[in-house]
């Protein structure tokens, strides 16, 4: 048992920290730093950056891309990328819909799909939950019915994360409604130019602007659009989130935000003459927030570990997500309360990159409100936290 | 003991219900927060009309002699409507600070006015680097011939954007933090040389960065004891914290019957989700912490008129419960709505916004807790 | 509105009070503080003092022998009972059989059972769970036949307290198979002595003997120790259950033991200063005694809507919940502050002419007792996962 990194390793480590330092853009730098909107065009100069030295997809396999990392070295990769002041990369084509392709598709599709997700040509968007289909995804309604070469898509999609940008959507329909449901559902590939298809935001409640309804009204799609074969789409689904645990857990952004509220809770005053660091109640609560990612990141060593050995993953990564957005969830609410009465204006502009006022207050109370209120979602989304438990009963525990 | 409403307090509770009820919807509410003033003139004439504004007052004062448990009441159902207008800084914080410290000219001079609904009012009590200190002030007021010169910057003073008048917390002696040497004075809000910088809050509020720059004010300005008056303030805010936790109650309720209305209709799996025993117990511990909240509350509202000692320690643990709890059922709330809870659509988002505000508003959890822990 | 008593009350408080200081005896007192297990002899002088004031059963209505107190009056009583450290009595005849009773009794029954549970003459326990039935109380299979005169009882038991000390028990055994479980079930006295009774010790994790299991081989019950109509048994436990749920709280105890606690911390040293002023410490001692607070207002909600003749309101039903977590933080919080002392562990010491000095200070054993023992409670009288299904389907109509 050793917890160090080997020597080629630890060159490594070097080499993505130094990559990272000289080519991530300062302006997009910048506005990660203080929590304002990261725009479509910032997202994709830096997937093209890393796309040009050959990282936008540390898990593919190198026929179709991949650097043919070792695990350690996905994950050396995954932690130096979060704990760089860097843009999240926008998972739904490099490690959503790009794996079901190079697994499930026909060489047409590959040949097509998969070079556009790796230049950012294409922005793919995720049609899953729908209105009355949530926790209970097998009951979605959004019916392709086959017509001619073509499937006509009637239906809505919702929490569909940044379908404003999309230029793709891979999207789970109802081809038979005669079967049980799982076993009806079709996974298929939908341009979102097509005619019929509407987007409307959904306004978050930290006023946010990043999910929308997506409604098909008569959408014609290809045949050639579908997945592998017509009624297998919740496999290919389930395949999915099976896939990329990698990072799920979110380890490093969250040691790279506990920094922060260290710095802020330096900057802040406790009121006694001393600064609020120096509140033992306050460095309490972060000490057991810090110790509870140290857990998680042990946790998520062990399990890469256990994959470097050849061991298939399990529903040990539903654990992951659990504790993960856990920890997220408290380090918002610890950064929020550390700014006291400054968590309160809100000055909607202030997230733009234009803004140029002064802040009120310190320039990192803006943010601390609308983020913490944001991040209530991420026990919400990608199978809630609930589903998640049901799953380790189910799976690990056998209950 | 006894936790019976007089016949008076039932009908209040009545009357101000019906009007959240019937007045105050979701979409109503929506419309004022996003208006040019953020409330409703109207509804502030109506306040007045039906004697709401002056519940708190003394009869000679020309209010109509309520108390705390009035005061609980019209808080608890502005909870429910997430009311906006400035009833808060103007009745409780700066009409109360008027009504038991003011000189009778001051009295005569704002009370009436306040419950005919004239006058408005904010409590400027929060500086920049103060955090929760009430005494950390670096705002000064400085003698000068028979009046005082104030300069300094407020933070996040509620209401100040359509208070015809202000009342600041200065030193007029001792050092930053010093128990002695606090003051108060009720200052123009068009006063020479004090300026605004007016915002909306995450919440749905209207609060100012106040500046004062040399504002000149007379003798007859100042409220209470020259110097002494950190007393004075600390009862200030424990009537608003008392205020605040009695909305806060009544915001937790709507979230509860709402949460508790979607588990039951909400379809998942082919049944009402509410029957998942998971989910069933989480709803039990929304119960649970809706019911202390209640109780902590009303202790809190039955305490505040006790000697400084007893209402400080019954306010702080009542801010505490408050608190934990709004940040339990705000938190659920959301959670058990799934994505629905996350949408500003949903009345949802906004009842546990203004939770998690009154959280941090005149001090938060671990602040009352350490106050408590420590007296 | 107002939270302080009339000066009724607080004259009746002051006759409580000298009462205590006058009667209690002090060495009952300072087991209890100890957090002792007491002996059966313990209790029941501690009953025969009480019964002798006609204060043993204060929730009784007058006519069985109860003491026509309003539920204020209760509340305070036991408030003072708590603050002078007095002994629990054995809630089994006062607070349980006996209410059945005299509310489902025939009159020879009353007549019968009254009197020795009012005078803690006869000691009962109480026999409801057993191997196969513990949150699922209604698949019990402890059978009952008629056979003549009698009952022929057959069946296994468990987590019995007391029932080492006990003359009765109330049981709960299943008369009918027919038709739904709830329906086939009766409530009979059962006389401890009966041949074909054995009683079984169960060691709990604190060391201690309070609970047992109770076997039963053709015991013979005569027919006239049936509690109301056959079949109705589930009906009378439920009623039971229902029974005085302000005081289950355990508020006025809890509020001595947080007393307990703040000394012992603040005798406990940790870096040349008390345990007490220690930051993080003393916020959870508060965070408990906060939560303390917000039950006791919500338990006085519930009395004040007793009082004035409207029953308990929804809030009564987390008394149980929240009372229960709150013993287990105080008496963890106990165990913390006593530091490596909460590990020497001598059952010895708890028996009565041990005079040996204790290892560390005389409060760490007890505190360790509690703890463990008090594991129980969360489990005990309805699980609180039970107590929670109960609210959802009765108050949250889930």
């Amino acid at each position: 048992m050793d917890l160090a990194f080997t020597a080629e390793e630890r060159a490594f480590q070097e080499d993505v920290r130094s990559f990272i330092r000289d080519n991530l853009p300062d302006d997009i730098r910048h506005k990660v730093e203080t929590g304002k909107t990261v725009e479509k065009d910032d997202y994709v100069r830096w997937q093209r950056i890393l796309n040009g030295r050959g990282w936008l997809v540390p898990n593919w396999p190198t026929e179709y891309g991949g650097p043919g990392w070792t695990a350690a070295q996905k994950y050396i990769f995954a932690t130096e990328l979060g704990a760089s002041p860097s843009p999240r990369l926008i998972p739904f084509g490099t490690s959503m819909v790009g794996p079901v392709i190079y697994t499930f598709g026909n060489a047409e599709q590959k040949a097509h799909y998969l070079p556009r997700i790796l230049s950012s040509e294409d922005w793919w968007c995720q049609g899953y939950s729908e209105p009355g289909a949530g926790s209970d995804l097998a009951s979605l309604k959004t019916r392709a019915v086959r017509d001619g070469d073509h499937y006509v898509v009637n239906g809505s999609k919702t929490w569909t994360t940044l379908a404003q940008y999309a230029d793709m959507m891979f999207c789970l329909v109802r081809t038979d409604s005669e079967v049980k449901p799982q076993q009806g559902i079709s996974f298929i590939l939908i341009d979102m130019n097509s005619p019929g298809i509407d987007v409307r935001p959904i306004v978050t409640i930290d006023g946010g602007r990043e999910i929308n309804t997506v409604f098909l009204d008569d959408v014609r799609v290809p045949a050639e659009n579908l997945i592998g074969e017509e009624g297998k789409g919740w496999t290919y689904a389930k395949f999915l989130l099976g896939h990329e645990r990698m990072n799920i857990a979110g380890v490093p952004t969250s040691k790279r935000k506990i920094a922060d509220i260290k710095d802020i809770a330096r900057a802040e005053a406790d009121g006694a003459g001393g600064a609020l660091m120096d509140d033992m109640t306050f460095r309490r609560k972060l000490a057991e927030t810090e110790i509870k990612l140290q857990a998680l990141e042990y946790a998520e060593l062990r399990m890469l570990a256990a994959e470097s050995a050849g061991k298939a993953p399990g529903a040990e990564a539903s654990l992951l997500k659990i504790r993960g957005t856990e920890v997220q969830q408290a380090i918002t609410e610890l950064t929020m309360e550390a700014v006291g009465y400054y968590a309160n204006p809100y000055v909607a502009e202030s997230f733009q990159a234009g803004w140029n006022e002064d802040p009120i207050g310190p320039a990192y109370a803006g943010p601390a409100a609308p983020v913490y209120f944001n991040w209530r979602k991420s026990s919400i989304y990608g199978g809630s936290n609930e589903i998640q438990r049901n799953i380790i009963a189910k799976m690990v525990l056998g209950l | 003991m006894d936790f019976n409403f007089t016949s008076e307090q039932q009908l209040l509770q009545e009357s101000v219900e019906r009007f959240i009820q019937d007045e105050y919807d979701f979409d109503t509410r929506r419309k004022l927060a996003g208006s040019d003033d953020g409330f409703s003139r109207d509804n502030w004439a109506k306040f007045a009309e039906l004697g709401w504004l002056g519940v708190s007052f003394s009869e000679d004062d020309g209010g109509f002699g309520g108390g705390p448990v009035d005061t609980m009441i019209v808080m608890e159902a502005f909870g429910k409507g997430l009311v906006t207008e400035p009833y808060l800084p103007t009745v409780v914080l700066a009409g109360g600070l008027v009504s038991r410290h003011g000189s009778d000219a001051q009295k005569a001079d704002i009370i009436p006015r306040i419950v005919e609904g004239e006058l408005m009012m904010a409590f400027a009590f929060a500086e920049p680097h103060g955090r929760f200190n009430l005494a950390d002030l670096h705002t000064t007021a400085t003698a000068d011939g028979g009046g005082y010169v104030i300069s300094g910057h407020k933070a996040v003073v509620y209401g100040a954007a359509c208070a015809g008048k202000i009342i600041v917390s200065a030193r007029t002696g001792g050092d930053v933090r010093d128990s002695d040497g606090v003051s108060l004075f009720i200052v123009d809000g068009d006063a020479d040389g004090l300026s605004r910088r007016d915002y909306r809050t995450v919440d749905g509020l209207r609060a100012s960065e106040v500046t004062l720059d040399n504002v000149r004010v007379g003798a007859d300005a100042v409220l209470g004891p020259v110097g002494g008056a950190l007393p004075l303030i600390e009862e200030a805010i424990d009537y608003g914290t008392v205020a605040v936790c009695a909305e806060a109650v009544g915001a937790m309720k709507v979230l509860h019957d709402a949460t508790h209305e979607y588990l039951k209709t909400r379809q998942q799996f082919g049944q009402p989700i509410g029957k998942f025993q998971v989910l069933q117990h989480r709803m039990v511990d929304m119960f649970i912490n809706y019911e202390e909240a209640k109780s902590m509350a009303l202790m809190a509202t039955l305490r505040v008129d006790d000697e400084p000692a007893v209402r400080a320690q019954a306010v702080s643990a009542a801010k505490v419960q408050i608190g934990k709890s709004g940040r339990f059922v705000g938190q659920e709330s959301v959670q058990l709505h799934g994505g629905m809870g996350m949408t500003d659509e949903l009345n949802v988002g906004s009842y546990f916004k203004r939770l998690t505000m009154i959280e941090v508003l005149f001090g938060n959890t671990d602040y009352h807790l350490n106050k408590y822990a420590a007296a | 509105m107002d939270l302080t008593f009339t000066e009724d009350e607080q004259a009746f408080r002051e006759t409580v009070r000298r009462f205590l200081a006058d009667e209690l005896p002090q060495d009952l007192a300072r087991k209890t503080e100890g957090g002792w297990h007491l002996e059966k002899e313990d209790v029941a002088r501690w009953n025969r003092i009480l019964h002798a004031k006609g204060w043993s059963a204060p929730a009784w209505p007058e006519e069985y022998g109860g003491t026509g107190w309003s539920p204020v009056q209760r509340y305070i009583f036991n408030e003072e009972c708590a603050d002078a450290w007095a002994p629990i009595l054995s809630p089994f005849g006062l607070s349980m059989v006996g209410p059945v009773i005299y509310t489902f009794g025939s009159d020879e029954q009353k007549a019968k059972y009254l009197p020795p549970i009012l005078s803690g003459e006869t000691f009962w326990c109480q026999g409801y769970s057993e191997p196969g039935s513990g949150s699922d109380l209604a698949s019990l299979k402890t059978r009952a036949v008629r056979d003549g005169g009698d009952y022929v009882v057959n069946g296994h038991k468990i987590w019995t307290t007391q029932a080492h000390w006990a003359d009765m028990m109330f049981c709960l055994v299943r008369t009918d198979t027919e038709g739904k479980p709830q329906q086939g079930i009766s409530f009979l006295l059962i006389d401890m002595t009966s041949p074909g009774i054995q009683v079984k010790p169960i060691i709990t994790i604190d060391g201690s003997h309070s609970v047992n299991e109770v076997f039963f081989d053709d015991v013979r019950v005569p027919v006239e120790n049936l509690i109301g109509q056959e079949g109705m048994g589930w009906t009378y436990a439920k009623f039971l259950l229902g029974h005085e749920r302000t005081l289950i709280a355990g508020v006025s105890v809890s509020k001595k033991r947080i007393a307990q606690l703040k000394r012992i911390a603040g005798a406990e040293r940790q870096n040349g200063a008390s345990l007490l002023e220690d930051t993080s410490f003393r916020n959870r001692v508060a965070e408990a005694e906060i939560s303390l607070q917000a039950l006791e207002m919500t338990s006085l909600r519930s009395l004040a809507s007793e009082n004035a003749g409207k029953g308990p309101g929804p809030e009564s039903s987390i008394l149980k919940i929240r009372g229960s977590e709150l013993q287990q933080t105080i008496s963890g919080l106990l165990v913390e502050a006593v530091g490596y002392y909460a590990g020497p562990y001598e059952l010895e010491r708890f028996e009565d002419g041990w005079n040996e000095e204790p290892i560390g200070p005389d409060y760490a054993q007890g505190s360790m007792a509690m703890h463990l023992y008090g594991r129980a409670s969360t489990i005990y009288g309805g699980s609180n996962e039970i107590q929670r299904n109960v609210i959802a389907k009765m108050i949250l109509g889930l």
